[in-house]
């Protein structure tokens, strides 16, 4: 019975009445505002917005990282406070250590909770296993394409068993294929491992291919804009992009996101840029007026 | 049975020779011009020596390649001359070691810790402009012997290199670094070990580089004019008692020990930066 109550849901993320500022010669800037966000256990949450809305400094106030100016972060009811192997991140940049091999990357959090050597190496490889990576154990990350790169990002970041998954457009440097691919691999773990995942992108149909529920924020200062169910069953195919469902989703997402990205650009784009946008070029193709 | 498939049979040896000859063109292109370089300086050099050249510079004294070889013979079996040798290279040994155990620690605080760098850096941006040679007379009053202000000297001489560039590799690790190895549950004590650390790596060791460089140069220079033993010394000296080849003969043995100290700090640093190897 307590077996059961011990491992009862876990990793549900709050946000409440979050803001964030920062202070700058001209006083203080307002980078994310009235915001409230929630992640329930098992579920996969993606936060979109155009660039410099603030959703990246959201992920890193769950992270950790940054202290909300006012409200607060937590999970399972507890307060973040900073930093913890508790909730596993994943960065654009992949930021594996380059003087560890791939299967040191992974062992690293089981090392700083103290694991003994031969039980952590064990732990490592399996997980490496798991992402198609164990031939690979051996090779420094610089040798590593960039989607094996983020494979090991990811197991890295799953290896301490961590209650949430917070990534940060963890596939925005990958080509389109292995983008798609990716995000396969990602759908996958998170299935089999049934861990809440916290994913923010700029891209809209990874968004919708991979969430239950997708945020929208609006442009800086950055607050949620509009909450959407991605009702589409699971598992997802790749030839589900191509449902009516999905470009229903897609469209209402698109003119969501359009808005607040014209807005971000401010007002001089309205004005000139808008009109540019529709030169006339009698008949003449682009290279010739160019 | 599929007729594409021949039997495959090993290359032959003139096969395999083209083959490793195409891939290492290019290196062995750059050794044979390097060898017929050093071979036409070591041919301008002999010439201009026995012709006694006088056109600005005046070579009449200066001595001939075979005249530098003759003396190389004589004092590789002169202990006067290893001993000499042998002294410079104990003195760089001391004063690069303590350098490099002095200034990596520190640079790594300093770059970790703001206060200790707010204390510590205005004092060595004030120093470090000062050459290690200037410090020869403050060396002589400090220390008591003449072997101790020598290696002081040399300490120096490496010391700021050392420690500017572990401060500028501190200054360039990547803080997503940083933030993973924190999700990892990683604490400062190991932050600093496993990321602040090798991330400098690089840094460090061209740090050591450029200070073994320049642990040479004031050595040589310390040697010069308060020694009296050490390859600087035998050069000066040999300048005195005009054994012109001797002076040829001490500047070549400086320019291959620090050639050599070099390659052995690159050596160490393929050692300790396996992921930096091609």
């Amino acid at each position: 019975m307590s077996e059961i109550v011990a491992k009862a849901p876990q990793g549900h993320i709050e946000v409440r009445n979050f803001s964030l500022s920062y202070d700058s010669i001209e006083g203080p800037v307002q980078a994310v505002t009235e915001t409230q966000i929630h992640v329930k256990p098992g579920e996969f949450v993606s936060i979109v917005g155009p660039s410099g809305c603030g959703k990246s400094t959201l992920l890193n106030a769950v992270a950790g990282f940054l202290k909300p100016t006012t409200g607060i972060v937590t999970v399972d009811g507890e307060k973040v406070n900073g930093p913890s192997a508790e909730r596993g991140m994943v960065f654009q940049q992949y930021s594996l250590f380059p003087w560890k091999t791939v299967r040191e990357n992974v062992e690293f959090g089981l090392k700083m909770r103290g694991m003994a050597r031969s039980q952590r190496e064990r732990a490592a490889r399996t997980l490496l296993g798991l992402a198609g990576l164990e031939a690979f154990e051996k090779h420094y990350p610089e040798k590593l394409s960039g989607g094996m790169k983020q494979r090991v990002g990811i197991v890295r970041a799953l290896a301490t068993g961590p209650k949430v998954l917070l990534l940060d457009e963890p596939f925005g440097a990958l080509d389109a294929q292995t983008r798609v691919i990716m995000q396969q691999i990602l759908t996958n773990m998170w299935q089999r491992l049934k861990i809440s995942v916290l994913f923010v992108t700029h891209d809209i149909d990874e968004a919708i291919f991979l969430s239950d529920r997708v945020y929208c924020m609006t442009a800086r200062p950055g607050s949620i804009k509009a909450e959407i169910p991605i009702p589409l069953e699971r598992p997802r195919q790749q030839s589900m992009m191509m449902s009516s469902e999905f470009l229903a989703l897609r469209r209402g997402l698109m003119s969501l996101i359009r808005e607040e990205s014209i807005k971000a650009m401010g007002g001089e784009i309205s004005d000139l840029g808008m009109q540019g946008l529709n030169i006339e070029l009698h008949g003449a193709s682009l290279a010739d007026v160019i | 049975m599929p007729a594409s498939t021949p039997p495959a049979s090993p290359p032959s040896f003139g096969t395999l020779a083209l083959r490793w000859y195409r891939l290492n063109r290019g290196g062995l292109r750059a050794t044979a011009i390097g060898i017929i370089s050093l071979l036409a300086f070591l041919l301008a050099w002999h010439l201009l020596t026995t012709y006694r050249v006088v056109f600005f510079v005046r070579f009449t004294n200066v001595p001939s390649p075979l005249a530098v070889y003759a003396s190389f013979t004589k004092a590789i079996h002169d202990p006067k001359f290893l001993l000499h040798v042998l002294l410079s290279c104990r003195r760089i040994f001391f004063g690069f070691s303590l350098a490099a155990i002095v200034a990596v620690p520190l640079g790594l605080i300093m770059g970790r810790f703001k206060l200790v760098h707010e204390i510590i850096f205005p004092v060595a941006e004030v120093l470090r402009p000062i050459p290690a040679i200037a410090w020869v007379p403050m060396a002589i009053m400090l220390w008591p012997t003449n072997e101790q202000s020598i290696v002081y000297i040399t300490f120096l001489g490496s010391f700021f290199p050392i420690l500017v560039n572990t401060l500028h590799g501190m200054s360039l690790v990547d803080p997503v670094l940083v933030r993973a190895a924190q999700c990892l549950g990683a604490q400062e004590r190991s932050i600093f070990r496993d990321v602040y650390f090798p991330a400098s790596l690089p840094h460090i060791f061209t740090g050591l580089t450029v200070g073994m460089g320049v642990a040479w140069v004031s050595l040589i220079a310390a040697e010069m004019i308060s020694g009296q033993y050490g390859i600087g010394y035998f050069t000066w000296e040999a300048y005195s008692l005009v054994q012109y080849a001797d002076i040829a003969l001490g500047m070549i043995a400086i320019g291959v020990l620090g050639l050599g100290s070099s390659m052995l700090i690159r050596g160490a640093g393929q050692l300790v930066m396996p992921w930096r190897s091609r």
